[in-house]
């Protein structure tokens, strides 16, 4: 899109032309985040999370490199060595709060990013490779959190890697070796804490490359806007910088304020107290939970208790893996023209329940396993399935849609000289 | 934030100038602001690699010195480091003071080097000044050099029976720690 | 394609997930499930502040003095406190001289190496040292108590949910078990060598009440009385230090961020508002184009349609 503002780059100094002819980076940054780049000038708020993601990312890269500096991959010293850096290390009190805190956040920005796709129809063409490498930075960031979470030799660390590779000996004939290999033991041991440091190390980067290929295809078509409506010429567009620059930046830092006052304040809130205590084989935890981003998977694993033809495990082990999975399919099942949920009477209903069905499994994922709790995560599963891979379809079929704006500047823009009449009563009455 | 300046078509026709300077000040403020936010940040990042508390307090370390007999010498460890500890004979002390310091590299006489009243009592890191390996001279029988003190095999330095550099790359005396005798058999080093 | 075999897909896991909620309901209305002791007896700990409490907290040290001589005298004959080291202590306001006399004195010697024989011994400790286990290791602490472990204590404020009000409901919670428990659940009776403790996970523990009485620990002058609670409050009060000695650094690290993030955002916020301002548009959908207002529109055209009044378009 060549719009008269998104001038290609033009280097304004000696150097900065000496660089452009050899290796133009800056060119590119220009392109990507800077003046060069046209964004839909209607975006909400809910578009400053993928930012606010990327800055997540690069806070728990930063820590998590400085606390390798003192961690010690090794059974008999890993929760010694985390106690070291909170008492001793200078800092490491505030660097490993930092980390552990910064990965609950990391999950609820996503989860927000992830919401606000789904309402606004983000993962539709032209952007289903947007939303699929999405969905692979949240499998990766899923890996990467458990064996995180695994580091520190706690009794949840030690009990959720217990349970999680458990989930491999659900499939038959080849489960257990499988999860034999993964472990290289019998039980969690110094083989898989030090494998799963390795991987924890390297993860993070891995999603650092899939985050470019993300953005890469994310500027092929452009960003999407809470219309769904494409661009349709320069009115309806801003160049990133300085506009969403300075919107990213000042909600950044309001969103900072958030993780500073748990960091601070309540900084094992969100983590549980039986992983201050070291990792123990012989005596399992009364209540064994992941941590809170993985509860709803967890409600829905735990959902299944019946062997119906093939055992109740398996069928929650492959529920929990099709719970994501089925996601990838999103922009085939949804074929409804219309991107943007405001203009989706039925499915905005739908997609409310949603939340709130994903919202009552994460509760029932963390509660203890009682009847009640039981049942509710089985209903909310049930719908969780009903609403992907029945519902939407459906939906998309038989919605009568709202009619759409003509282009984003006729939703933001009407002129002072329509304001007196109405604009878009003008403009259908005459037609 | 120069790119507001020059880059934007949108900006009102008319805008005053003085409208426009004023409102790059606040661009800027928030700008610089951020800036010593992300400083401020770096702090802990750099800090955390200066040693840890663990570490500084293992900084001084008490020796019992009462069973090292003339002519033999200890090798401890203190910070991570070899120390000697020598308790010198009265040929060796006399030895070491017949030498004129204005033929030496690095001059220094050995009551310097030494407490007073505890002249015998020669503490020095085992680090050779060159490179820093440990010189040999500690143990019974080792090479202790062209002058009866220690030698370092690595690149070939002397030290005198001061621990004072006399004959290879070295360019210092081998480095008396901070120590006390805190009574008559413990010293107490750091 | 997609579509059916999601279609499918979507059946089966919501077909097995509503046969296994009506086999167990059908389950739960045969055999409800009996109810426990641990859930209608277990209490939730008692409502007690710390000085260390909320955002500005900060410790009351003479308190922290006061809950070490209380776990010196009473705990650590059996408790260890393994990730503390003497020298932590001066964060107590102890002094160098005063933390060597303590280490030197501790009723527990470090292991370590006799220098002439190479056999295990053990020697007085110095501040540098964390200090000593009391049991040489797991199986000599069980074999002493009973077959009960003695946690360590250093983060237990923190390794128990409740925290420190929890260790200090668990201390002052020692008490007979009520007879409507008796009667309900005579099974949950504290056996041999266990103790009725409503504060405990299931009711009975193995440790014996460990504060008994009223001036058990002598206070030095200017202190509060030893009453049993006191005792509990600041030993419990201790242990928040030692599972978080860095708390004061982390209130005080936690408000200058959020002053300074404050600030920050304002200036962040005006910038943007600045920068935005030349743009010169507002920018949600909101007036006529409104989603719902345009749903109104489409409503009331149907309807007049319906009472012939329409207008085509």
């Amino acid at each position: 899109m060549s719009f008269a503002w998104a001038k290609p780059y033009e280097p304004t100094t000696a150097l900065g032309r000496w660089m452009d002819d050899r290796l133009p980076l800056p060119r590119l940054v220009y392109g990507a985040i800077g003046g060069g780049y046209p964004v839909p000038r209607n975006l909400n708020y809910l578009w400053n999370f993928g930012v606010l993601s990327g800055v997540f990312l690069t806070i728990q890269i930063i820590t998590g490199i400085v606390l390798a500096m003192h961690y010690y991959s090794f059974t008999g010293g890993a929760f010694w060595s985390v106690e070291h850096i909170m008492r001793d290390v200078n800092a490491g009190w505030f660097l490993r709060y930092a980390h552990a805190n910064g990965a609950s956040f990391f999950f609820i920005v996503i989860y927000i990013h992830i919401f606000r796709g789904l309402f606004y129809g983000s993962y539709k063409a032209p952007r289903e490779m947007v939303w699929m490498l999405g969905l692979v930075i949240y499998l990766l960031m899923m890996a990467t959190a458990f064996m995180g979470y695994v580091l520190p030799w706690g009794q949840m660390s030690y009990w959720g890697a217990q349970v999680i590779t458990g989930f491999f000996s659900a499939f038959p004939l080849v489960g257990e070796p499988l999860r034999v290999w993964l472990l290289g033991g019998f039980a969690p041991d110094q083989a898989a804490l030090t494998r799963f440091f390795s991987l924890h190390y390297l993860l993070p980067f891995v999603i650092a490359g899939v985050v470019v290929l993300h953005i890469w295809s994310l500027h092929i078509p452009g960003s999407s806007n809470p219309t769904g409506v494409d661009v349709k010429n320069e009115k309806d567009t801003l160049p990133f910088h300085p506009f969403y620059t300075a919107k990213d930046g000042w909600f950044m830092l309001a969103f900072l304020m958030l993780y500073a006052a748990v960091l601070f304040f309540l900084p094992n809130a969100l983590g549980h107290a039986d992983n201050y205590i070291e990792a123990n084989p012989l005596a399992t935890p009364a209540h064994i939970v992941p941590e809170w981003y993985f509860w709803p998977f967890y409600a829905i694993l735990r959902a299944f208790t019946v062997d119906f033809i093939i055992p109740a495990k398996l069928w929650g082990v492959l529920a929990m893996f099709a719970s994501i999975l089925l996601l990838f399919f999103l922009p085939w099942l949804d074929r409804s023209p219309v991107r943007s949920g405001h203009y989706r009477p039925v499915f905005k209903r739908f997609f409310w329940l949603l939340i709130v069905d994903v919202a009552l499994l994460g509760w029932a994922g963390g509660s203890a396993a009682t009847p009640t709790v039981v049942a509710v995560s089985q209903i909310c599963a049930a719908y969780y399935f009903a609403h992907f891979l029945i519902i939407l379809p459906l939906i998309s079929k038989f919605e009568k849609p709202l009619p759409l704006p003509s282009s984003i500047s006729a939703s933001v823009l009407h002129g002072e000289e329509e304001e007196s009449a109405p604009y878009g009563l003008a403009k259908s009455d005459n037609a | 934030m120069a790119t507001v300046e020059q880059a934007d078509p949108l900006l009102k026709e008319g805008d005053g100038q003085e409208g426009v300077r004023r409102r790059d000040f606040i661009n800027i403020a928030a700008v610089s602001f951020a800036g010593v936010g992300a400083a401020a940040v770096a702090v802990p990042l750099v800090r955390q690699m200066a040693p840890p508390a663990d570490v500084l307090a293992l900084a001084s370390i008490e020796v019992d010195v009462s069973k090292v007999e003339p002519g033999q010498a200890i090798k401890t460890s203190w910070r991570k480091q070899p120390v000697f500890i020598r308790n010198l004979t009265k040929k060796e002390i006399a030895e070491a003071n017949a030498v004129k310091t204005s033929d030496l590299r690095d001059p220094q006489t050995l009551a310097e080097r030494t407490k007073e009243g505890k002249e015998n009592w020669l503490i020095t890191l085992g680090v050779c000044t060159h490179l820093g390996c440990v010189p040999l001279g500690v143990g019974e029988g080792e090479n202790r050099g062209e002058y009866g003190g220690y030698f370092c095999p690595c690149h070939g330095s002397h030290y005198d029976t001061a621990a004072r550099i006399r004959k290879g790359p070295a360019p210092l005396n081998l480095a008396v720690p901070e120590y006390e005798f805190t009574s008559d058999t413990v010293v107490t080093i750091g | 394609m997609v579509r059916i075999l999601g279609f499918l897909v979507g059946l089966g896991f919501a077909g097995v997930l509503l046969i296994s909620l009506v086999t167990n309901l059908a389950q739960y209305i045969s055999e409800p499930p009996a109810p426990t002791a641990e859930h209608e007896f277990h209490l939730h700990p008692k409502e007690v502040s710390f000085a260390s409490d909320g955002p500005l907290g900060k410790f009351d040290r003479q308190q922290l003095q006061r809950g070490f001589q209380v776990y010196k005298e009473v705990c650590a004959a059996c408790h260890g406190l393994q990730y503390v080291a003497f020298r932590n202590l001066e964060d107590l306001g102890y002094n160098e001289a005063e933390v060597k006399a303590i280490a030197a004195n501790w009723q527990i010697e470090v292991p370590s190496i006799n220098p002439d024989t190479g056999e295990a011994a053990t020697r007085p400790a110095i501040p540098s040292d964390r200090f000593p286990h009391p049991y040489a290791n797991e199986v000599a602490a069980r074999a002493a108590n009973n077959n009960a472990l003695p946690p360590d204590l250093s983060l237990i404020t923190k390794a128990r949910e409740g925290g420190a009000p929890y260790v200090y409901s668990l201390l002052t919670g020692y008490q007979a078990p009520s007879e409507k428990l008796l009667e309900e659940f005579p099974s949950a009776a504290p056996g041999e060598g266990l103790h009725h403790n409503p504060y405990f996970a299931n009711l009975n523990i193995a440790m014996p009440p460990p504060l008994t009485s009223d001036g058990q620990v002598t206070y030095a002058e200017g202190n509060p009385e030893p009453t049993v609670e006191q005792m509990a409050k600041d030993v419990s009060a201790f242990l928040i230090w030692t599972a978080e000695p860095k708390l004061e650094s982390r209130h005080r690290a936690g408000v200058a961020s959020l002053l300074f993030l404050l600030v920050a955002t304002i200036l962040a916020y005006m910038s943007y508002r600045n920068i935005w301002a030349e743009a010169k548009r507002k920018v949600a959908p909101k007036g006529p184009l409104d989603p719902e207002h345009m749903a109104h529109r489409e409503d009331a055209k149907a309807d007049a349609a319906a009472h012939g009044r329409g207008v085509e378009g």
